[in-house]
């Protein structure tokens, strides 16, 4: 038995009963009791235990949890691509009207009775549009094939669809878009044509799977209301997968939360916001809530007026040559006369989409890019100052033990090939921070401090989840003690309420170790949770700075108010897509 | 990301190092795990070649010309008729052709040598410094014959020179492969690492090296050699030629690693911990692509084995009287000498057998060369 059955088996009987499913008269799919498995090397994993859902037709049903919790193979299953799992058990209906049934879960995963089923009644849309699209075909090929594989119709009439298709998901000039690429796409666009190939044979049910996590939350706002609008003229039933309280609330009718591959509630959208049963989905509507309020805890301490950042006028561009001849050269501004003051003990908050430069940003503080123009002069310990983007900025490697860097992915930034103990002690040995024989002391002394088991520095990374990695990253940023941190997209990497866990853990070391902070983030939430301050970027611009609360309250630019207007709120009463 | 997290659930402790990982992974590949043993077997009977060849390689007899192979028979009959375990093999009749004068071998089912581990032989040097007097197998008349796997134009023991060859063949394939792996490491490293023009270079002088036709170019490689060189020389200076055209792939596989490894996050994250270029690279870098640089070049020794069987096989490489397995074909180079003896291929056996568990044991060692990807 592996550990995790182990604690599956001690949990009380009544609660892994779980939700009856629910007998409903327009039925479409009915998934009863599915059980997928996955066999992995120290034994079988639950992945789906014995789920029990329904969907309407017509209805939005919102599948949330956090990842891991087998809500995309639950949804996989449906259409019986879970390779290299297994469905074990359970029956998974599909009922087309006035058709007979067609038990999915019994067809063979590779015969014509089920390919007939899939792109056909129930299709599917991903998370990564990128990777979903054949790079080498038109999207015009692709959605032509889509509807001639269920419909015997001719190339030049499927054509015609195709184009309507793109038209119908608002995709401008679809008679030259439609023999286009995909890299010729913006994300958003590719994403409107994976569901304009998913609409592509009128399906009765939509099965969409994460499709705005990998977007920017203006374009997520537009695919949410195209997804919305299209289903009311489809009259489709769309099972939605997610784990944004927002985007809950935002599309569903009704909603199931999912955790360790079972249904824990199961119930309409109202109800689940207003009256939530399990302590589960408190927590993640508390999460999503938090916020989307100001800051909770307040940073002990009196801010200094002094700066410890100037950063003035900073220009970054990235040329891109184009042709055999390399004669085009087609400038991209990363960082366009970008100024600011960071005062000690602050934290500064910088939003943005991609491609507006706030990565960049971070990256030519910490020296990792040098700028064209401009200059950032850093207030050192002791109290000389410092041009970190000026020529030999970094050469003095010691200005890494006052600067460090919390990266984004939890995954990528840690080495796999060393221990948490090695990872933490790196950046003393190093800058010869701690006499040899007092660092496994002092790296317990950090563990402790992000809150993890000192007992853990034998484990390597893989044994981690991602907020525990995240944490470990957040050791190793602080164990020089430093006087100013960056945290590039710290939290986008977690989910709910993991992601609160690691800012309040960021809260309480600030205010512990008097950091300053520069935090980057797409999600302004975020940032005016953790941040007294907040810069606006767009494509390498500041065009809004201030303090967090007002400029949330208050936006004056246009597209700052774009922005906050394009966050889905956690509360089924404010949505715009509903009535 | 399903995966990861999925996988973080099963695996409690985590305390497993990269490289138990890796082993974990590799035990499961059976056919590589049997190539690995074959190919350690292989070596050992290349390192110790003296012991276990029954004769001298060199040591000739005019009388066995052509020799066929002789069989082990274990069961012998004793006095009193009954059957007894002694191993033994049957002595040679020889009967001419009246017509064509050829000589022909038959064994003679009375006359029995009988055959002794580690019985006492002429004394040698084990690995040329260890003075031993024993072997694996020995007679216990020295005069009479033993040909297990046959005898050659010159009746020496085809056995024993292909034991001896197996030292040559192998280690030209893991020294010429040490060498570019050397090579490959410095050039393909700094090209990925620093990237640039010196990468611009280095890699249009790679094409170059690639484009070249290599059959050709070792001809006129090896035809430089001065032929006054004694044996040895040769035989270094063939893995020095070989390994001038061999380190190209390993440098672009380096390179490839480094390229891909001096984005990942963490080791911009030991860069801002402020480590300099040489740690990064040591402490960050090559652990990460270690298994990947084995598996490599563990896939790159056959090739260094087939090469220098081809030179050797055209008459450009080594020469006798050093052995090797190249050299040893071409013996069967005529159509007559295979026609009457077929078991001078016995060469070209092994050198499939060395080349395919070469390429089975690199396969099962790239795919667990990454135990993180699922």
């Amino acid at each position: 038995m592996t550990p995790r059955e182990t604690a599956i088996a001690l949990e009380p009987a009544d609660q892994s009963a779980a939700v009856p499913a629910p007998e409903v008269a327009d039925e479409i799919l009915a998934i009863v009791d599915l059980e997928t498995h996955f066999t992995m090397r120290r034994g079988n994993l639950k992945a789906v235990d014995k789920v029990s859902l329904s969907l309407r037709a017509g209805d939005t049903l919102c599948v949330v949890g956090e990842s891991g919790s087998g809500k995309s193979v639950t949804a996989r299953s449906i259409l019986n691509i879970v390779k290299p799992g297994r469905i074990v058990g359970g029956r998974i209906s599909f009922k087309p009207g006035d058709d007979a049934p067609i038990h999915l879960s019994d067809l063979d995963p590779y015969g014509p009775a089920i390919r007939a089923v899939r792109g056909g009644h129930i299709s599917m849309i991903f998370q990564e549009p990128m990777s979903s699209l054949s790079p080498v075909h038109t999207i015009g090929s692709q959605i032509i094939e889509a509807i001639r594989l269920h419909q015997p119709i001719e190339k030049k009439e499927a054509r015609e669809q195709a184009i309507s298709l793109l038209k119908q998901v608002q995709i401008p000039d679809p008679e030259i878009a439609v023999d286009r690429y995909a890299f010729q796409y913006s994300g958003g666009m590719r994403q409107r044509a994976m569901i304009a190939m998913a609409l592509a044979n009128k399906p009765k049910v939509l099965i969409a799977d994460e499709p705005t996590t990998a977007l920017d939350v203006t374009t997520q706002a537009e695919i949410l209301k195209l997804i919305k609008s299209l289903q009311r003229d489809y009259g489709m039933a769309v099972l939605f997968i997610t784990h944004d309280m927002g985007v809950v609330a935002e599309m569903a009718d009704h909603v199931a939360v999912m955790r360790d591959g079972k249904v824990l509630e199961y119930g309409d959208v109202d109800q689940i916001f207003s009256r939530p049963q399990h302590p589960h989905t408190q927590d993640l509507i508390g999460a999503a809530r938090l916020m989307e309020s100001g800051p909770a805890a307040k940073v002990a301490g009196t801010l200094s007026e002094e700066p410890i950042l100037q950063v003035r006028n900073l220009n970054l561009a990235f040329g891109t040559t184009h042709g055999m001849l390399r004669r085009h050269r087609a400038v991209v501004h990363a960082l366009r006369d970008v100024s600011f003051d960071l005062r000690a003990g602050e934290a500064l908050g910088v939003v943005g989409e991609s491609g507006s430069g706030k990565t960049t940003l971070a990256r030519c503080l910490v020296g990792l890019y040098k700028v064209d123009s401009g200059s950032a002069m850093f207030t050192r310990g002791d109290g000389s100052t410092t041009d970190l983007c000026g020529r030999g900025g970094f050469g003095d490697r010691s200005l890494y033990t006052e600067i460090r860097m919390i990266f984004q992915d939890p995954f990528a930034s840690l080495n796999p090939r060393m221990t948490v103990e090695q990872i933490v002690a790196e950046p003393m040995i190093v800058n010869r921070a701690c006499p040899k024989s007092e660092l496994r002391s002092r790296v317990a002394d950090l563990l402790e401090s992000v809150e993890l088991p000192a007992d853990v520095m034998d484990r390597y990374p893989h044994a981690f989840s991602g907020g525990q990695r995240q944490r470990i990253g957040i050791a190793r940023a602080i164990a020089l003690n430093p006087r100013l941190v960056l945290a590039d997209e710290a939290t986008s990497a977690l989910d709910g309420s993991l992601r609160a866990q690691v800012l309040d853990l960021l809260l309480k070391l600030r205010s512990r170790l008097g950091l300053s902070f520069i935090f980057i983030s797409h999600d302004i939430g975020v940032i005016r949770y953790f941040c007294e301050r907040m810069a606006v970027m767009r494509r390498g611009e500041i065009v809004e700075i201030g303090p967090s609360q007002s400029i949330c309250d208050n936006p004056q630019h246009a597209y700052t108010q774009e922005l906050l207007a394009a966050v889905p709120r956690a509360d089924p009463k404010q949505s715009r897509l509903r009535g | 990301m399903t995966a990861t997290t999925v996988d973080d659930r099963i695996v409690a402790a985590g305390t497993e190092t990269q490289w138990q990982l890796i082993w974990g992974r590799f035990r499961r590949h059976r056919l590589a795990v049997f190539s690995g043993i074959v190919l350690i077997l292989l070596y050992l009977s290349a390192a110790l070649a003296e012991f276990i060849a029954p004769q001298d390689p060199h040591a000739f007899n005019a009388r066995f010309t052509f020799a066929p192979p002789q069989s082990i028979n274990l069961l012998d009959r004793n006095d009193e008729g009954r059957l007894i375990f002694r191993p033994h093999v049957n002595g040679y009749a020889v009967e001419v052709d009246p017509v064509a004068l050829r000589r022909t071998f038959v064994t003679d089912p009375e006359e029995k040598i009988p055959l002794r581990l580690f019985g006492k032989s002429e004394p040698y040097r084990l690995m040329g410094f260890i003075p031993m007097q024993h072997k694996l197998i020995t007679v216990e008349d020295s005069r009479t014959p033993l040909f297990l796997l046959g005898a050659d134009r010159l009746g020496r023991d085809v056995l024993s020179r292909l034991i001896h060859g197996t030292r040559i063949s192998l280690s030209v394939g893991l020294i010429g492969v040490i060498m570019s792996l050397v090579i490959g490491l410095v050039v393909g490293g700094l090209s990925g690492y620093y990237g640039g023009l010196f990468d611009l270079i280095v890699q249009r002088v790679i094409e170059f090296l690639r484009s070249l036709p290599t059959i050709p170019l070792w001809m006129g490689l090896a035809a430089a050699l001065p032929r006054d060189w004694d044996a040895l020389a040769i035989y270094f200076a063939v893995t020095i030629i070989l390994s001038l055209i061999g380190w190209t792939e390993l440098a672009r596989v380096v390179r490839g690693r480094f390229l891909a490894l001096k984005t990942e996050d963490y080791v911009t994250a030991a860069r801002i911990d402020g480590a300099s270029d040489l740690r990064i690279v040591m402490r960050h870098m090559v652990p990460a692509f270690t298994s990947h640089i084995i598996a490599a070049a563990s896939l790159a020794v056959p090739g260094m084995i087939l090469a220098e069987t081809a030179l050797s096989f055209l008459g450009l490489g080594l020469q006798a009287p050093i052995i090797s397995w190249g050299v040893l074909l071409q013996e069967a180079q005529n159509i007559r000498a295979v026609a009457t003896a077929p078991w001078l291929l016995w060469p070209g056996a092994a050198v499939i057998v060395a080349v395919l568990t070469m390429n089975f044991l690199g396969d099962g060692m790239r795919d667990a060369a990454d135990p993180y990807a699922q």
